[in-house]
């Protein structure tokens, strides 16, 4: 029992990173575009929002740095990156009208060698790790919340013992949730996706609803690379170890069922799976094959998702098509 | 009545464009890009033009340096081909990483346990050829099931069967198949499990450009692959004409997957001479720009694997030559494949501006 809520405890921090790229590939699909490079946004957000505060820090000199200024700098600097990855992502799916699984492809080769590229070249000119001061390292770990919540039993652990990017990921999922379904312009944003036809014929502007969701997701998703970068990987650029996040963020999108309060819980637990290998040991299990399990799971969930065809639980209706007027 | 201006650019659809143009249009967008990759080389403080210097000398300045970058080229190009009948299925296999590392691993099984024993070289090379197929076309055909069946996202699908084919590598290399304990290493076949050199390089490049013909044979003068492009087309259209469209889609994931494993057999029969978890190393994806680069060509596809085994290649030789990252290459890819989806834009439409007359319509 014990081992399974340290376990959860210590998921927060991958899970978060997760429920960023989630929470961003879900606000775009919910405008129809399919946006398969979110890999390589988290990528991109992953070493931009290193860079921002690691030349935040070397401007001002070690141990000057403001911490909020550079975490503020940290979501800017890996927020406008991914934006910028779904404006272009928008333009070419969009307004030159290619294919969009492609293009995600596309955008993944891309992202993943401008962060491999960004980060090499910073690793030459500093000659060593990219990596921040000790004192901004805890910045970003912070597990602020006072110690008489952490020591609830169970919950605490799980709950308040997280850093202050695991309770931003739950205010995200929750605004987002409102904005879907409470607002006038989510409700727009949704009808864009599921049938741009009728949203079209009502008036609405399909080309702005799709470029502005799509660069504000790409915008969340790149800051749970940055989250990544700075908690799990602990500040220090290590190129291949965000690998595969952020297609296991595509894949969380359907577990969820393209809902944000999902994201939630179902980000913990997978990132419970992904670090469950060294919490809890299985005797004479290989750990190789361990390590393999958050990805049959993920399968597993696929297929189970996919069988049951349950109505309210469906992608946006024009998920992945491309919209023309003409074609009508 | 209020006027309405027409606007300044408008969009028509083209009917038809001539080939030759079409084909104009596609190599001109791929200078774009070339053009387009000289900034990240400009960001790292060098001369694109010495930089491309590099990359080209660095790839093809020697014999030497031909053969690797053919070794390169020989996987890319196979494994484009085995992409190809999926993508024109718009089925998204994404998976040829994990079809290629399984039909690796079914391949040297044969080799490590059949190798040492003596087996003739030419027996080991039809049993290992068709074990690999094999392996890939399991691989391929448990999506493709999924897919036909319930409709199961096949993008992720195929991507998850990656971590796990190299999941099992990993496990393979540290456990039963070790060579010295601790070392994590898989020992080299024997001999007569390797494949033969033919002018310096594994013969493996003699049975891609056979599958080039076949596959190109496949796709444009058989029934399946004219049922592939019917589904790729609308899947109702081949429902509606009576094609078995699962069935179809399995069937297509299984070759696809069995070419990708026949590649695996290669790369740890040719290029590798034993198995490590890297067998793949990220050509799965790589193919996936050389086939939709090519257009779904067959031939096509020998030139483009070759630009980018030469950017590859090449962008090795930057990285030790001016200090410029390797990973040039990737973005490189990346561009050119966002080239290559933009200028369909213009191969299927016309753009009108306002004050031009209409009499060329």
């Amino acid at each position: 029992m014990n081992a399974v809520v340290l376990l959860f405890a210590a998921a927060g921090a991958y899970g978060t990173a997760l429920m960023f790229g989630t929470l961003g590939e879900i606000l775009t699909e919910k405008s129809g575009n399919l946006n398969l490079g979110v890999e390589g946004i988290m990528y991109m957000g992953g070493i931009f929002g290193l860079l921002a505060p690691n030349l935040y820090e070397s401007a001002v000199g070690a141990g000057n740095a403001n911490h909020l200024v550079a975490i503020i700098l940290a979501i800017l600097a890996s927020f406008a990156i991914g934006a910028l990855a779904g404006a272009l992502f928008s333009f070419i799916t969009v307004t030159m009208r290619a294919n969009q699984n492609v293009t995600g492809l596309a955008m993944t080769t891309f992202g993943t060698g401008v962060a491999k590229f960004a980060g090499e070249l910073r690793r030459l000119k500093v000659g060593g790790y990219v990596t921040l001061s000790n004192d901004l390292k805890f910045a970003f770990d912070n597990h602020f919340m006072p110690q008489f919540l952490k020591d609830i039993p169970v919950l605490g652990k799980i709950v308040f013992d997280q850093n202050e990017f695991f309770y931003l990921g739950i205010i995200l999922a929750i605004v987002m949730h409102l904005f879907l379904t409470k607002t006038k312009t989510g409700l727009y944003l949704r009808a864009v996706g599921e049938s741009p036809v009728t949203a079209d014929a009502a008036g609405i502007n399909i080309t702005k609803y799709k470029y502005i969701a799509t660069a504000v997701g790409g915008g969340i998703s790149a800051i749970g690379g940055m989250i990544y970068t700075m908690t799990t990987a602990g500040c220090v650029w290590i190129e291949a170890s965000i690998s595969g996040t952020g297609w296991l963020a595509v894949a969380l999108v359907i577990f969820c069922t393209w809902r944000p309060l999902n994201a939630i819980w179902s980000s913990i637990l997978f990132g419970a799976l992904m670090i469950m290998y060294l919490r809890i040991i299985v005797p004479f299990f290989p750990i190789e094959l361990y390590k393999i399990l958050p990805y049959v799971v993920t399968i597993v969930v696929l297929v189970i998702t996919s069988m049951r065809n349950i109505k309210d639980k469906q992608p946006p209706a024009s998920l992945g098509l491309n919209y023309f007027r003409e074609d009508r | 009545m209020k006027e309405v201006k027409t606007p300044l650019i408008r969009l028509a659809k083209r009917d038809g464009i001539d080939p030759r143009k079409a084909w104009a249009i596609r190599i001109g967008s791929i200078f774009v890009a070339l053009i387009l990759g000289m900034i990240p080389i400009m960001l790292a403080g060098q001369n694109p033009f010495v930089s491309y210097g590099v990359i080209v000398n660095g790839a093809l300045g020697k014999a030497s340096y031909i053969r690797q970058t053919v070794k390169r080229a020989i996987p890319l190009l196979g494994c484009a081909l085995a992409i190809a009948p999926c993508f024109k299925m718009r089925f998204w296999n994404i998976g040829a990483e994990g079809q290629i590392t399984m039909g690796a691993i079914f391949a040297s099984y044969f080799a490590i346990h059949l190798g040492p024993k003596g087996v003739p070289a030419f027996l080991m090379f039809i049993i290992m050829c068709l074990a690999g197929a094999l392996g890939g076309a399991i691989w391929g055909f448990i999506p493709g099931f999924f897919k036909a069946k319930y409709n199961t996202n096949e993008t992720l699908f195929t991507l998850m069967m990656n971590y796990i084919a190299i999941g099992i590598v990993r496990w393979l290399q540290g456990g039963p198949w070790e060579g010295r304990p601790g070392t994590q290493i898989i020992p080299m076949f024997t001999e007569n499990a390797r494949l033969p050199n033919v002018f310096g390089i594994y013969c493996g490049w003699i049975v891609v450009l056979i599958m080039v013909v076949l596959v190109h044979i496949y796709m444009n003068f058989t029934k399946h692959g004219y049922e592939v492009a019917v589904i790729g087309d609308s899947e109702n259209t081949a429902r509606y004409a009576g094609m078995n469209v699962g069935w179809i889609m399995m069937r297509t994931m299984i070759l696809s997957g069995a070419i990708c494993g026949i590649v695996g057999w290669m790369l740890v029969s040719g290029a590798n001479g034993t198995l490590n978890s890297d067998v793949a190393g990220g050509v799965g994806f790589t193919a996936i720009t050389v086939a939709w680069l090519s257009q779904l060509n067959s031939f096509a596809m020998i030139a483009i694997a070759m630009m980018l085994a030469i950017i590859g290649k090449g962008s090795a030789t930057l990285q030790t030559k001016l200090d410029v990252p390797a990973s040039v290459a990737e973005i490189v890819s990346g561009i050119l494949l966002f080239c290559m989806l933009a200028c369909e834009f213009f191969i299927n439409y016309r753009i009108i501006f306002r004050h031009k007359k209409e009499a060329e319509v």
